[in-house]
Formats: structure tokens, C-alpha cells, sequence
């Protein structure tokens, strides 16, 4: 039995949210903060909230965080709710992150791969101490040449000798990649489904799974082939216009991992990929993805599912922060009536039990 | 490198000279801020009549990506886009898309497409709006480019080597 709906309390709920509203603004002597600043200076929180929240809006997200006090997974929920408020005009043609403009780029795995190692703006080598002394920014340094205008992807560098698997070509099949925003989730699950349910999925729930898989509970070890980050143009192509235009710009984050495969009686021995995309700069998400999407793909390579990140039922039903967050939160909402009915099981029970002990014979007779 | 490869700017420009023009301005606008965007129509002096063919609206698109960025095609996640459509004195028809929920940035993209179309217009709207916009997204673009190029490292594996004695 599920929480049934009650009534009563709206003055207290009415109150309740006023004095949300007051909690939220916080103390009045500090000035208020602007969506504009969340905008531009927490702006990794910006990126993960539109990503979980399948949502590219920065101004949204912005203001969903500041709604929402700052709670990531309540923004989120704010961000899918509003999506859904809106018509669909139609599916980009797929981003070129081949053609990306890139701001950084790195490999751990080949150290000399054309293009470079380009740093970008990254916490990576900073030493994480707190700086007590809040001076003004710095300016990023300008190199006299630019980086070139295409870094060529581990897939061009590699993928000639067959060292590296190809991606998997577009099945001819299917007219239209599965979307769990128009189709229930459904098993097995095609992997254009499950990077749909990875991206939109919480991100601590996938590092975690990730952690697992490299520390032994999964079969993943890999190595980060690339990271890249950079903005790719969007394009559509219009009915009116039968022809794509850009109508825009957005920033991602893309990890190609690479694990080594010993090879099987139909495949050579290769490394194989895992993938991951993400709205905004998130590092952390795209790695955690990439290592789940390779864990998920147990079965094309052999290898024997034996721990949850192998078991997409398990992964995908539970990846869903909005839903997560739902089931586990409702049983704050009053569940009264269940608890009659279960309060009077247990008292019956507990009955039955002293009753047994003060006479054992009740119950074999009972029995019998 | 033939026509497949994706490394090769404009895979979907089409064949007519036209089109690739529009599709010009529909990037330049789309890819500036609507506030610049202003400004440049600002400078423009006179603009043509316009008649709006269906109301501005917003919805969202579903952006795609590639598995391993370049096989099978998923879905990433929505972006909020802004449409408009107006036709112009003379005839031309300008459809406008642009990522956002700004209503202006998207009518001026549509008109845009609309003066882009038009003999009478097509020029001034180059030297006044498309030509000053492609400047500033390639002056941003080069300074990324060039603050990425200043973080280009050369990792070195060390090499033990043993001092001859």
C-alpha cells in the first residue's frame, strides 16, 4: 500500500514555504546573489545540473540552483520539470567532437598524440588548498600561436592499425535512437539507451559504480585513451528549410577509455572503448560514464557479469537521481494509514508471541 | 581526405551558393550574443517592413551525439530553442532557430535569413551585421585557442640510465 493523499494543513504547508523563502535568501545584511553570478562563477555546478537535468540552459540551471538553495538534486528536479513544459521542434544531426573547438585535451595513455596534451582550465596539479587569500583573478596567459585547429580524436590516431575497436556503426535497423524521454526503459537495452540513461544519471552514482569497477568489483581496468573539452557547434535541420543550420554552441566534455581485450575465437586481441559525453566541463561525470558504459558491455567481449556495474538492469533502474531521490523521499509524506494497518499486524503478532511462550502447546496443537 | 570524412568542415552545406550563404548567417547570429547581435541591427539604419508568418516560440531540441564521437547515433540531452519566421517587403521569407529562450535573438535570425534572400538587402546586411559578427567570434575563438596553446605540456617519461664508470 502506497502513502494515501490527505487533507488539511495548508496554512501550516503556506507557512512552511514562506519561511523557506526567508531560510533561502538567507541573512539580509549579505547581498543577495545574482542568477548572473551563479551563471559565471559556479559554473561546474551549472554544467552538472543541466547535464542530470538533460536540460542545456545555463540561465535555467543557474536559477534552479539558486531556487533550490544550492541542493544539486533538487535543481535538477527543477530543470526536468520545466523541460517538460516545452514542445519538441525536432533531434540535433549528431555533434562533431572530432570538429570540437578544443579548450583542453589530454591523454594518459599516449603521451606523444597529435594535437598535444593541452591542459585548459583544470584543478588537476593544483595542490587543493584552501587559498585564504582571495586575490583577483589572474588572466589566463596567451601563447603567441594557437593550438591547431582540429586535435584529431584516439580514435583517428589509433584506429588504422585496428589496434583500437571502431565504434559501432548506426544500425540500419532502427530508424530513430531510443529515447527514454518518449519510451520506457526496456531490457535488454541497446547501448544508444544505456549513454542515454548514463548521461542523464547521477553522477555520484556512476563514480561510485566506476570506483567499484576499477577496484576489482567489475572487470573494467582501463586507461583514459582521451579527455577533450570544447565547444561544438549544434545543428538542425529545419522542415522549413530542408537544408542544417547551426543554431548554436555548446560546451562538452568527452572520454574515450581504452581497456585491453585478449581477443575470443571471432575477435583479435584489441583494446576496446568505453564512451562518455557530458553537457558543460565535467570530468569526473564523462570518466565514470565511459568505465560503466565498457563494464555494461560484458557480453561483446565474453567476459562473465558477476558484480553491479555489469548488470544493467541494476545500473540503469537506479542511475535516475529525480527517481532515486523521489522513492526514497516520499516516505517522508504521510504514510498514516499504512501505518494503522501495520501497527495493528505487529500488535496482533506480538499478541500471538507472548500468547505462544505462556503456552507452548497453543501453538503445536495450532500447528497440528 | 574525401567528402565522408567528418574532419572536413561543412559536410552538410549544400550545393547552391544560397543556401550556403544562409546557412553562414544562421551560425554567425546563433553563435553571437543576442546583445551584439542588437547592436549591429542597431547600426543599420533603416530595416525592412516585416510581417510576422507565425507567432516566436520556444521548444527544445534533442541534442545527439555519436557513440565513441563518431559511430551510432543517442540522445544526449534537450536544448531550449527559440524560433521565429517573418516575411520581409518583396517577398523573401526568413526562418530563424537559435539555442535559448530569447525571443529577439531568434526574430533576428529570421530576419536575417529573410534579408540575406533579398538582392536590396543582401549586402548591407554582410558589411553591417554578418561581417562585424564573424570578426568578433573569431577574435573569441583565436584567444581560446591561443590561452589553450599557453597549457600545451610535454609530458617526458624519465629514463634510468646508469652512469658509465
Amino acid at each position: 500500500m502506497a502513502y494515501v493523499s490527505v487533507k488539511g494543513g495548508e496554512r501550516a504547508i503556506s507557512n512552511a514555504h514562506q519561511w523557506l523563502d526567508e531560510a533561502r535568501r538567507g541573512d539580509c545584511g549579505v547581498g543577495e546573489i545574482g542568477v548572473d553570478q551563479i551563471r559565471e562563477q559556479l559554473a561546474l555546478a551549472v554544467d552538472r545540473v543541466m547535464m542530470e537535468g538533460s536540460c542545456y540552459d545555463r540561465d535555467l540551471a543557474a536559477m534552479a540552483i539558486k531556487q533550490a538553495r544550492g541542493d544539486v538534486t533538487e535543481a535538477i528536479f527543477l530543470l526536468r520539470a520545466y523541460r517538460t513544459t516545452l514542445a519538441r521542434f525536432g533531434a540535433s544531426e549528431p555533434i562533431e567532437t572530432q570538429k570540437m573547438d578544443v579548450l583542453r585535451r589530454v591523454s594518459a595513455a599516449f603521451k606523444d598524440i597529435p594535437g598535444g596534451q593541452i591542459l585548459g582550465p583544470t584543478f588537476d596539479y593544483t595542490h587543493r588548498l584552501i587559498d585564504f587569500d582571495e586575490t583577483e583573478a589572474a588572466k589566463a596567459p596567451l601563447a603567441e600561436d594557437s593550438i591547431d585547429r582540429v586535435i584529431p580524436t584516439i580514435g583517428h590516431v589509433l584506429g588504422h592499425e585496428s589496434l583500437l575497436e571502431p565504434a559501432p556503426p548506426e544500425d540500419e535497423n532502427t530508424a530513430e535512437p531510443y529515447d527514454l524521454t518518449r519510451e520506457p526503459m526496456a531490457f535488454p537495452a541497446t547501448r544508444d539507451q544505456r549513454l542515454q540513461a548514463l548521461a542523464r544519471g547521477d553522477e555520484g552514482f556512476l563514480l561510485s559504480l566506476a570506483y567499484a569497477s576499477q577496484r576489482g568489483w567489475g572487470n573494467t581496468h582501463p586507461l583514459c585513451g582521451e579527455i577533450r573539452l570544447g565547444e561544438v557547434a549544434v545543428e538542425l535541420v529545419p522542415e522549413e528549410l530542408g537544408f542544417a543550420i547551426e543554431v548554436g554552441e555548446i560546451t562538452v566534455t568527452e572520454c574515450q577509455m581504452i581497456s585491453n581485450f585478449e581477443g575470443s575465437a571471432d575477435r583479435p586481441p584489441q583494446f576496446t572503448r568505453g564512451y562518455g559525453l557530458s553537457f558543460g566541463h565535467n570530468e569526473r561525470k564523462a570518466m565514470s560514464m565511459a568505465i560503466v558504459d565498457r563494464a555494461l558491455r560484458h557480453a561483446e567481449v565474453g567476459e562473465t557479469p558477476a558484480h553491479a556495474v555489469q548488470d544493467e538492469e541494476f545500473v540503469l533502474y537506479h542511475s535516475d537521481n529525480v527517481e532515486a531521490s523521489g522513492f526514497v523521499q516520499h516516505l517522508k509524506l504521510p504514510h498514516y494509514v499504512d501505518f494503522q494497518a501495520e501497527l495493528q499486524f505487529v500488535r496482533r503478532l506480538r499478541k500471538e508471541w507472548f500468547a505462544a511462550r505462556e503456552n507452548p502447546s497453543t501453538i503445536a496443537e495450532a500447528a497440528e | 581526405m574525401n567528402q565522408s570524412d567528418p574532419l572536413v568542415a561543412g559536410q552538410n552545406r549544400p550545393a547552391n551558393a544560397l543556401a550556403a550563404a544562409r546557412q553562414r548567417a544562421h551560425a554567425l547570429i546563433a553563435k553571437s550574443h543576442p546583445a551584439t547581435v542588437q547592436a549591429c541591427f542597431a547600426r543599420m539604419g533603416d530595416l525592412p517592413q516585416t510581417s510576422p508568418l507565425r507567432p516566436t516560440e520556444i521548444g527544445l531540441i534533442m541534442v545527439r551525439g555519436r557513440v565513441g564521437g563518431d559511430g551510432q547515433r543517442f540522445n544526449l540531452g534537450e536544448l531550449p530553442v527559440a524560433r521565429a519566421a517573418v516575411r520581409i517587403d518583396g517577398g523573401a521569407v526568413g526562418v530563424g532557430y537559435v539555442a535559448g529562450r530569447d525571443h529577439d535573438h531568434a526574430e533576428m535570425a529570421a530576419l536575417a535569413d529573410a534579408m540575406i534572400q533579398s538582392d536590396n538587402w543582401r549586402e548591407q546586411l554582410e558589411d553591417v551585421v554578418l561581417a562585424p559578427l564573424a570578426a568578433e567570434l573569431a577574435i573569441r575563438k583565436t584567444t581560446n585557442a591561443r590561452k589553450a596553446a599557453a597549457t600545451k605540456v610535454d609530458f617526458f617519461t624519465m629514463v634510468r640510465t646508469r652512469a658509465e664508470k
